[in-house]
């Protein structure tokens, strides 16, 4: 055992310094030799100020903006220091009372909408960082965001349709909306009169 | 040219095989006089011995029993604390209680059962040990001396009528013997000094004549001695697979037990966030560790070992050690003697084959009436075929003037001399000089021929009428009816079997390609025995063989299983782990059989016993929280009447499969011959499945027996 | 379930089968020694770290020598980590300044007990995190500490399992192998080639690699939005490959940064079992008959299918509690229904039931959706599937002795029924070894019961050292009722496992968890190594006893079926009291509506 002890610290720092260091040294330079922009955060200007990251969602709670799901991230939600889920399980009261009270939110702020309300809609993410919805909570949302920028219904629903990324492949995952990007994109297309 | 020699018979003739019966049945059978299963004496017993069992000292080295009479004497607690302070249900925690305590008892009699079995015939056989007077020779002189003071060395003398002193080897004289009482066979038997039949047990009787015995052994320490402790299970020993199963089943204890008693808390966290019910009382979770823990294998696991012992001795077989008997279930190579296990003893005439146009007739005539007066096998057997085909029957030869000439080593022929005329019959060389010495000439046929049937594995006999060369007998070695199906099935268990002959290689080839072994030692000595195991076990195989000559002891003590002789020397039974008391070695196919049968009745009731676990859980658990989460009554798939007859039911279903496998235990899973995977199959459809859907219904029989009596 | 949902899982394991065979065939080759294709690269840095390391890789090692040398490697890299951990104020690249005087707002401290217990934890290849990443690791501990952990908890997994294999090949041998061969092998040829390769593929989809402080952005509608940075790319690639799990983030496989796209999901989902399903054709090939691997490798895959098919339907069927709100549960051509509290809307409901699978038959524990928040059978599956021990496909390595230990107990309780004392690959089955593997199954389970037993009802005074702010162990639950003894139950089964994920509402972070939660990982690692080592040295010195056909089979349909009852019966026998009190009444309480 006492001749075990020798290589266990001479492996211990051979280690750290191969693969804690080295490695991710060498990872990083390519990296961001090769793939600049994902290695940064895949950062999003507008007027040559960062306004965010494409992958992770943010808080729009204005009703001209598709808003994204709640989120359990930060004491405001989406705060991408403090990633994470609500964590309440399936019969938990508080969970039961949030998603009550953001469907009658909903309904209250999208009057026209009488459907069912997709399940992505009114429930947390795991990462509280969600860019995404299902492209039926953005299509709940049209007529609202349509009235709020005094634009039809039609265009709104046409530009929504644009955002809308099929299944990777075919196959894996699911279809989405990039609720950031069509935002930027309707800022930049039907901008609010002022 | 090489002739092929009438060999000396070797090994020695055995008493006609007893357990022979339907070759292809390769399970135990009960001797005539084996115990039945249950008899009231042993029943008794038992029953006496399961109370005395419960002192918790003895129950120590049975960790799972040992666990559910601790939890017996906390039910018993809380029924003294409810009856003193009127709470609870007493009737409930009494009859758990008792229930538990049945558990304990059924366990304790299923070891009291095959205990007692082996002490009944300890007993017997303690009888026939009265001590009687030995007659010491010393010097000349001839001293009365109690024969329990007789010492190694000692020499007595037995006459006819006397009991043997004690076990030893007959330095003088012959005598027939009864060792009925070792053996059970009362046909008597030879014992005489020099050879492989010097052996005496003390406690057998002299029928006739006057021996004269060197004694072997101390007192206390005789054959006899031994096999009353054998039987009577002093020196059993828990063999290694049966602690590698303790260990197993002391471990799953363990783990059950940690489950039962953090159920507690988490019982506490529920009843707290529910706001209802309450945590289940010590008497439900002292019952849900009794059904949990593996019970049934705990209980019958000694009972088991025990019992195979004892299956195997009901096959007049002696084991030396419980070890010996679970390593026979292990073997991988069977090393069978040629001579009485493969073929019948003799060899028999199977044909007559004439030279030179002597007729056929005259052939087995010349050969029938040299054979009248040969009253070995062999020779009997050319009277009979000479009789079967050419319908020449047995003549009264007494009325003419016939000489006959008895087989001798030295002349290596035998034969009659009647009417003038010379009739031999003997190996071919013999009877080649005896045609040369009478002045004729050898037909080239006669040496072709035997040539020919030597090469075939038979052994010829040539047949002159003076300078007349008529012919050869081919005798032949018969291979035992069944035996190719036999050993067919001993390779489907995955055993090669060897056989073992002094015949040469050529003829060895033969009988071994007629009997199905596969493969032969020819010309085997004693060390080349020894060798071929050794090689064997280096390969890491289990090997098995049995042997009688003084000269085997090595072999025997180096296989993993050496079943020895009762007739043979007393340095092979010393060196066997087993002795055969039928001296059948034919029975070794059978020890295997009985091994594999006590194995798989282990893994059987082992899997047996933890697959019950599963309807017990769903017997208890719903019950222990139907009034904190009334939804679990969703788990009831049983449809059990209330929470108590739930647990109860459980209780006593645990107790009585307890029972209801004792018979089982003792007499073992039925055992057929195949490959490991059918076994496999067919087992774990049985005992794992089975295991799992039998409690159900069972469980929930006792359930309704429970409400209809309103015990619960 | 829809169809599309079932062929993302069929796709799925048709890849792990296709991945087995040419990633066994490479492994086997690296632990043998032999040349690889990668040797004219690497050799060089092989021959380097022996050299460095001071140790001749060609000494045999008795299993006690092979024991020592795993111990005294984890004991000094976890003082290193623990060590890194406390000082990261004083070391570099800590942009964020973490745990210096002057720490961002909403940081969390690296307290003893909580250096002590993510030391642990990324030693024991469990990486369950009492804290969130970003909010309390400086970039420097993150790579030094963490990812050197990943790496090398994954490789010390495969030497052991390398190890176990050759105590059930060799013959009348002392030694089981070189520890620091094995480690050396398995990191340089393995590892960290297929980790650059990875990490690039991750960055390429948007995983970020990057020393940069937190980046400052102001949203669409004005507000800021401090977006976290750091080197995750490289620690998110060995993360998954060595089932280790610990999240560069909080939200772990969840978060965009490193898991951006369902392709990114569905690649990190090979690399959990690649490596644990090649090592049964290891098995095999080193065992000399390639049957026995695939035999393993079935009984693993049908208990992944029976869990996974559990898992999704149940989750898609939804919380019927929530439904009643006007919810669409159901399926529909743009929305996935069913539960989506805790999962993303690019993973879906498949994608997310899937890796909650992936994840907890393998020890790994990353997430890409919340446990806390699966349905009751949703969550039982996870819980179960650690509860096994991880055996279905299982850690790197992990998995592999895990299931061994289970074919020895199988072959024990049921070869019986064959008619000859216990055999496994021609090694006789006795005493030592079913002690050995009984102690191992008993140190697990005692500890996950015992500790979870004693946090459902302990109870501390407030400002008491064990649980200074909230008092009672059970205060720190996110959830009431049957759903909060799972988050207990699921931590401490977590930890024995060395999964990692978490039901994460359960706040670990206190002395009391801190501790019995790191002692929980110690035992689940090295009371079950060592007793599988032991039994590696006991059965290297056997004889091969030859195989006829009285021998247990161990390679057909009726082989895999009896693991797989084995693994199935020993583990619920063991925890079906504890799950009836946890999710399998929460599935009847949900189902009648009760809340709590």
């Amino acid at each position: 055992m006492w001749k075990q002890m020798l290589p266990g610290i001479r492996f211990t720092l051979v280690f750290t310094v191969l693969t804690g260091l080295v490695y991710p040294g060498l990872v990083t330079g390519l990296c961001q030799l090769l793939f600049s922009n994902a290695a940064n955060g895949s950062l999003v200007l507008k007027n040559g100020r960062v306004a965010g990251s494409e992958l992770i969602g943010q808080n729009f709670t204005r009703p001209e903006y598709f808003q994204p799901r709640p989120s359990a991230a930060g004491n405001d939600g989406y705060d991408p220091t403090a990633s994470g889920g609500s964590n309440f399980g399936p019969t938990s009261q508080k969970l039961s009372d949030r998603v009550k009270a953001s469907a009658a939110k909903f309904r209250q702020d999208n009057p026209a909408f009488t459907g069912p309300l997709p399940a992505d809609l009114v429930t947390a993410s795991g990462s509280g960082l969600d860019p995404h919805l299902s492209p039926a909570a953005t299509d709940a949302q049209v007529a609202r965001v349509a009235a709020a920028r005094r634009v039809s219904a039609g265009k709104i629903k046409a530009l929504e349709a644009r955002f809308i990324e099929g299944r990777d492949f075919g196959i894996f995952g699911e279809a989405r909306v990039n609720v950031l990007k069509l935002n930027l994109a309707l800022d930049g297309i039907y901008p609010l009169a002022k | 040219m090489p002739q092929a020699t009438l060999e000396p018979k070797a090994p020695a003739p055995r008493p006609p095989a007893k357990a022979d019966g339907e070759l292809t049945d390769l399970l135990p059978k009960r001797l005539a006089h084996a115990r039945p299963l249950f008899d009231t004496g042993i029943l008794k017993r038992a029953t006496k011995d399961s109370f005395v069992k419960l002192n918790p000292r003895a129950l120590l080295k049975n960790p799972v029993i040992f666990v559910v009479e601790i939890g017996a004497i906390l039910t018993t607690l809380a029924l003294g604390r409810d009856l003193a302070t009127g709470a609870g249900n007493i009737g409930f925690t009494l009859q758990i209680s008792l229930w538990l305590w049945f558990t304990v008892l059924f366990a304790n009699f299923a070891e009291a059962m095959a205990e007692a079995r082996g002490k009944a015939q300890a007993d017997s056989l303690r009888k026939t040990k009265t001590d009687s007077i030995a007659k010491k020779v010393v010097g000349a002189k001839i001293e009365p001396v109690a024969a329990s003071r007789l010492r190694s060395g000692d020499v007595v003398i037995c006459d006819t009528g006397d009991t043997i002193p004690g076990d030893g080897e007959v330095i003088d004289g012959i005598a027939t013997v009864d060792e009925s009482v070792i053996t059970g066979e009362s046909a008597p038997v030879i014992r005489e000094s020099g050879g492989d039949r010097s052996a005496v047990t003390g406690g057998t009787k002299v029928l006739s004549d006057q021996i004269r015995i060197r004694i072997t052994s101390n007192p206390g320490e005789t054959f006899l001695d031994r096999m009353i402790a054998l039987v009577e299970g002093a020196e059993r020993q828990k063999t290694p697979n049966e602690i590698a199963l303790n260990i197993l089943i002391a471990g799953l204890t363990l783990i059950f037990l940690m489950a039962v008693i953090t159920l507690q808390p988490f019982a506490q966290y529920s009843v707290n966030s529910a706001g209802a019910g309450s945590v289940p009382s010590v008497v439900v979770l002292v019952s849900l560790l009794v059904c949990l823990i593996p019970t049934t294998i705990g209980g019958l696991l000694s009972a088991i070992g025990i019992a195979g012992m004892d299956r195997v001795m009901q096959h007049n077989v002696l084991a030396m050690s419980g070890k010996a008997v679970e390593a026979s279930g292990d073997v991988n190579t069977l090393l069978l003697d040629k001579t009485g296990t493969i073929t019948i003893g003799n060899r028999q005439a199977v044909e007559f084959l004439t030279v030179n146009g002597v007729g056929a007739a005259e052939l087995a005539d010349a050969a029938q009436l040299s054979s009248l007066a040969d009253e070995t096998p062999e020779g009997r057997s050319v009277v009979v075929l000479a009789k079967e085909k050419y319908g020449l029957r047995g003549r009264e030869v007494a009325s003419h003037e016939a000489v006959f000439i008895p087989f001798s080593a030295y002349t290596r022929m035998s034969g009659v001399d009647i009417d003038g005329r010379r009739l031999r019959k003997g190996a071919t060389s013999a009877i080649a000089n005896f045609i040369r010495e009478q002045g004729g000439e050898v037909p080239q046929d006669l040496l072709d021929i035997s040539e020919r049937i030597s090469r075939q594995g038979g052994t010829p006999l040539a047949v002159a009428d003076g300078r007349r060369g008529l012919g050869v007998i081919n005798l032949k070695d018969v291979v035992k009816g069944g035996m190719k199906e036999r050993l067919g099935q001993l390779r489907a268990m995955g055993i090669r079997t060897v056989m073992i002959t002094g015949d040469n290689p050529l003829t060895a080839a033969a009988i071994a390609a007629e009997a199905g072994v596969d493969d032969f030692l020819a010309q085997a000595s004693p060390a080349d025995k020894l060798n071929y195991i050794k090689k064997e076990q280096a390969s890491g195989r289990l090997v098995a063989m049995t042997g009688d000559g003084t000269n085997d002891a090595p072999a025997l003590a180096q296989a993993d299983v050496g079943l020895a002789m009762n007739t043979g020397t007393m340095a092979a039974k010393e060196a066997g782990n087993m002795v055969d008391l039928d001296s059948n070695p034919t029975k070794l196919i059978e020890v295997v059989a009985i091994g594999k049968q006590l194995l798989i009745t282990r893994g059987a009731l082992t899997t047996f016993s933890i697959a019950n676990d599963v309807a017990k859980y769903f017997a208890i658990i719903p019950a222990m929280f139907m009034a904190t989460y009334p939804v679990l009554g969703k788990l009831n798939v049983m449809g059990l009447h209330t929470p108590q007859s739930a647990v109860l039911s459980a209780v006593i279903f645990n107790a009585l499969i307890i029972i209801a496998l004792v018979p089982l235990a003792l007499r073992g899973v039925k055992y057929r011959p195949e490959s490991a995977a059918s076994l496999l199959r067919r087992n774990l459809l049985v005992y794992g499945l089975g295991g799992i859907l039998v409690p159900f219904p069972g469980i929930w029989a006792i359930d309704q027996l429970v409400h209809l009596l309103r015990l619960a | 379930m829809t169809a599309n949902g079932i062929l993302q899982i069929t796709i799925f394991f048709l890849a792990v089968l296709a991945l087995t065979k040419p990633l066994g065939v490479f492994m086997t080759r690296v632990f043998a020694g032999e040349r690889t294709f990668l040797h004219p690269v690497l050799r060089p840095l092989e021959r380097l770290c022996y050299k460095l390391g001071g140790v001749n890789p060609e000494v045999d090692q008795r299993w006690t020598q092979y024991a020592g040398s795993l111990l005294a490697f984890s004991v000094f890299s976890a003082v290193l980590l623990y060590a890194l951990q406390r000082l990261q104020g004083y070391l570099p690249l800590n942009p964020m300044g973490f745990g210096t005087l002057h720490p961002p707002a909403g940081a969390v401290a690296m307290t003893p007990d909580l250096a002590f217990n993510n030391a642990v934890s990324f030693t024991t290849n469990t990486n369950w995190q009492n804290y969130p990443g970003e909010a309390t690791l400086s970039y420097l501990v993150q790579m030094l500490g963490l990812t050197m952990h990943n790496f090398t908890s994954a490789a010390a997994g495969m030497a052991i399992a390398v190890a176990l294999i050759r105590g059930f090949v060799r013959q009348q041998a002392n030694g089981i192998g070189n520890f620091w061969a094995d480690l050396v092998r398995s990191t340089v040829y393995i590892l960290l080639p297929l980790s650059v390769l990875l990490a690039l593929f991750f960055c390429s989809q948007g995983v970020i690699q990057n020393f940069k402080p937190y980046t400052q952005a102001t949203t669409l509608e004005g507000k800021t939005q401090v977006i976290a940075q750091g080197p995750v790319a490289s620690q998110e690639a060995i993360k998954m490959l060595g089932t280790n799990g610990g999240g560069f983030f909080n939200a772990n496989s969840a978060h965009p940064f490193e898991n951006p796209t369902p392709f990114t999901n569905f690649i990190q989902l090979l690399c959990i079992f690649a490596i644990p399903a090649g090592l049964t054709y290891v098995f095999g090939e080193m065992a000399g008959d390639t049957r026995q691997g695939w035999a393993i490798f079935a009984a693993m895959s049908v208990l992944f299918l029976a869990g996974v098919f559990v898992l999704y339907p149940a989750e898609q069927a939804g919380n019927p509690v929530l439904s009643k709100f006007g919810i669409q549960s159901a399926v529909t051509a743009n929305q996935p229904g069913g539960n989506m509290e805790g999962k993303e809307v690019r993973f879906g409901i498949a994608a997310s039931a899937l890796f909650a699978t992936v994840t907890t038959d393998a020890s790994c524990g990353a997430v890409n959706a919340m446990h806390d928040s699966l349905t009751p059978l949703g969550g039982l599956v996870p819980l179960f599937n650690m509860q096994t021990g991880e055996v279905i496909f299982g850690g790197v390595g992990a998995g592999l002795y895990g299931m061994l230990l289970f074919a020895i107990l199988a072959v024990f309780i049921a070869g019986l029924m064959v008619g000859r004392t216990p055999e496994y690959l021609g090694k006789k089955i006795e005493g030592k070894e079913v002690k050995m593997a009984m102690i191992a199954l008993i140190a697990t389970s005692a500890a996950i019961l015992a500790f979870s037993g004693a946090s459902t009802v302990i109870q501390f005074a407030k400002s008491s050292y064990w649980n200074p702010t909230l008092g009672p162990a059970i205060a720190n639950l996110n959830n009431g009722g049957p759903h909060g003894f799972g988050e207990v139950l699921y931590l401490f089964t977590s930890s024995a496992a060395n999964n990692g994920s978490a039901f994460g509402g359960i706040n670990g972070n206190a002395p009391w968890y801190n501790l019995t939660g790191g002692l929980t990982m110690l035992v689940g690692r090295f009371l079950f190594i060592l007793p599988l080592l032991a039994a590696a040295g006991s059965l290297a010195a056997k004889k091969r006893v030859p195989v006829t056909s009285g021998t247990l089979p161990t390679h057909g349909p009726l082989f895999v079926g009896l693991l797989v009852g084995t693994v199935v019966i020993v583990s619920a026998l063991t925890f079906f009291p504890a799950l009836s009190l946890g999710p399998i009444v929460e599935h009847y309480l949900m189902q009648s509506g009760r809340l709590f």
